[in-house]
C-alpha cells in the first residue's frame, strides 16, 4: 500500500486554483507562461507557488533565476521563494544531470515529490506540464483533485494537432480547461481562434512572437518588462485571475 | 526531517483504510534507497499515533536492502556498494526524492543509467493485522 497517496491532496487542500499549463507540444512556450504567470499573479499579492512537472526537461528554473537554490527541510521539503514565487523543481535534486527514467520511475517521483512538498498557505499553484501525454499529466490528472488546464499553442498546424489530443483527453475525463492561449504569433492567423471556437473553448488571446525575451531569461527585472510579460498580463487580468 | 512527511502519509493511510475497526499491528517497509533515518521517522510515527489515537496500535519497521539491475547488461547489484562512493548532495537529493538515483548511478559493469530498482525503493505498507484477526 502506497501511504503517498493518501498525503497529497492534503498537502494541496488550502490552495484556490491549480492551474497546470499545459500544450501536449513542446516548444510552445508552457514553461515561459507557466513562469511569468506564476510572477504576476505573485505581482498581483497572490501567494503563489510554482511547480515545474517536466523532469526530463526542467527549464523553469532558468526562467526564475533558480541557481544554487535547495528546499529547506521542515516535517518534508519547503520550496523555496525565488523572486516571490515557491518554486519546486526536480532540478534541485538533479542540477544538470540527465535523469533517465521509464514509466513507473516516473510516477513515483511524481508522487514523492507532491507527498513531501509543503506550499503551506500559497493560494495559487501553477504548473508546468511536460510535453505528450506520458506518466506525469496521468498522474497530474488522476491524483490531483481541484485542477484546471489553460492551453497553450502556436498558431501552427503541427501544434494545434498535437494539442487536439490533449483536449480530447481532457474532454473526455471532464477536467476544466481554462482557455487556449495563442503563443509565439509571428504574423496574422485565425487557426487557434476558429479551433477554440470549433471545440468550445475560451480562447485566451495571442501573444506576439518577442525576439527579446531570450536575452532576459534570468534576469527576472528585465524580463518583467519586456512586450511578452505586458501581453501576458493583460491576458491574465482579463481571462485568467479574475475568472472563477 | 522529511521522515515526518513520509510517517504523516503512513498514519493518514491506516486511518483511512482502518474504517473505524481497530487495527492492532501494520508492518512498513523502508527501502534501503531512502536512507531514512529510522530514529526520526519512528519518533514522528509515535508522535503522529498520538495526535491520531492510535497509542495501542502497533508499528513494525523493517528495513528492505536495496538491489538494482541493469537494463542493459543484466548485472545485479547491492546499492550498499554505491552508498560509500556518494558525495552528500547526491545522498541527500536520493534521500528526498529515490529516483534521483537515475542522474548520478550508473551500472559498474556497462556504465549504462538505465537500471531497475529491484527491491528496496521507498517506504510503503505491507501488512495491515486488524484486532481479533
Amino acid at each position: 500500500m502506497d501511504p503517498r497517496l493518501s498525503i497529497i491532496n492534503e498537502r494541496l487542500k488550502n490552495i484556490e486554483r491549480i492551474i497546470a499549463v499545459g500544450s501536449g507540444k513542446g516548444g510552445v512556450g508552457k514553461s515561459i507562461i507557466s513562469t511569468t504567470l506564476a510572477l504576476l499573479l505573485s505581482k498581483n499579492n497572490k501567494l503563489t507557488g510554482l511547480f515545474d512537472l517536466d523532469f526530463q526537461g526542467p527549464t523553469c528554473h532558468l526562467i526564475l533565476g533558480a541557481k544554487d537554490k535547495f528546499p529547506i527541510e521542515e516535517k518534508g521539503i519547503k520550496p523555496p521563494q525565488i523572486n516571490s514565487v515557491y518554486f519546486m523543481s526536480i532540478y534541485y535534486f538533479t542540477r544538470d544531470n540527465p535523469l533517465p527514467l521509464r514509466g513507473w520511475e516516473v510516477t513515483n517521483l511524481f508522487r514523492e515529490l507532491l507527498a513531501i512538498t509543503r506550499w503551506d498557505n500559497i493560494e495559487y499553484l501553477i504548473i508546468d506540464m511536460p510535453p505528450g501525454v506520458g506518466d506525469e499529466v496521468l498522474e497530474l490528472l488522476k491524483l490531483i483533485n481541484k485542477k484546471e488546464i489553460l492551453i497553450v499553442t502556436t498558431p501552427s498546424i503541427l501544434s494545434l494537432n498535437t494539442v487536439d489530443k490533449l483536449v480530447k483527453l481532457l474532454k473526455n475525463l471532464n477536467i476544466p480547461i481554462i482557455g487556449i492561449l495563442e503563443n509565439m504569433r509571428v504574423q496574422p492567423s485565425d487557426i487557434v481562434k476558429k479551433y477554440a471556437l470549433e471545440n468550445k473553448i475560451n480562447y485566451l488571446g495571442y501573444i506576439p512572437f518577442d525576439y527579446s525575451i531570450e536575452k532576459y531569461i534570468g534576469e527576472i527585472n528585465l524580463f518583467m518588462k519586456t512586450k511578452f510579460v505586458l501581453n501576458l498580463e493583460k491576458i491574465l487580468h482579463e481571462k485568467i485571475l479574475f475568472k472563477k | 526531517m522529511h521522515e515526518w512527511a513520509l510517517a504523516e502519509g503512513v498514519i493518514k493511510t491506516i486511518k483511512e483504510y482502518s474504517k473505524d475497526k481497530e487495527i492492532e499491528k501494520v508492518v512498513v517497509k523502508i527501502g534501503e534507497l531512502q536512507q531514512i533515518d529510522i530514529d526520526i521517522f519512528k519518533f514522528a510515527l509515535d508522535e503522529l499515533k498520538k495526535e491520531n489515537s492510535m497509542n495501542k496500535l502497533s508499528i513494525i519497521l523493517e528495513i528492505e536492502p536495496a538491489v538494482l539491475k541493469c537494463r542493459v547488461c543484466g548485472k545485479t547489484w547491492s546499492f550498499s556498494e554505491n552508498l560509500k562512493e556518494l558525495d552528500d548532495f547526491i545522498a541527500e537529493s536520493i534521500h528526498f526524492v529515490p529516483e534521483v538515483f537515475h542522474a548520478f548511478i550508473k551500472c559498474p559493469n556497462c556504465g549504462s543509467p538505465d537500471i531497475d530498482i529491484l527491491k528496496g525503493r521507498g517506504v510503503w505498507i505491507e501488512k495491515i493485522k486488524f484486532k481479533g484477526e
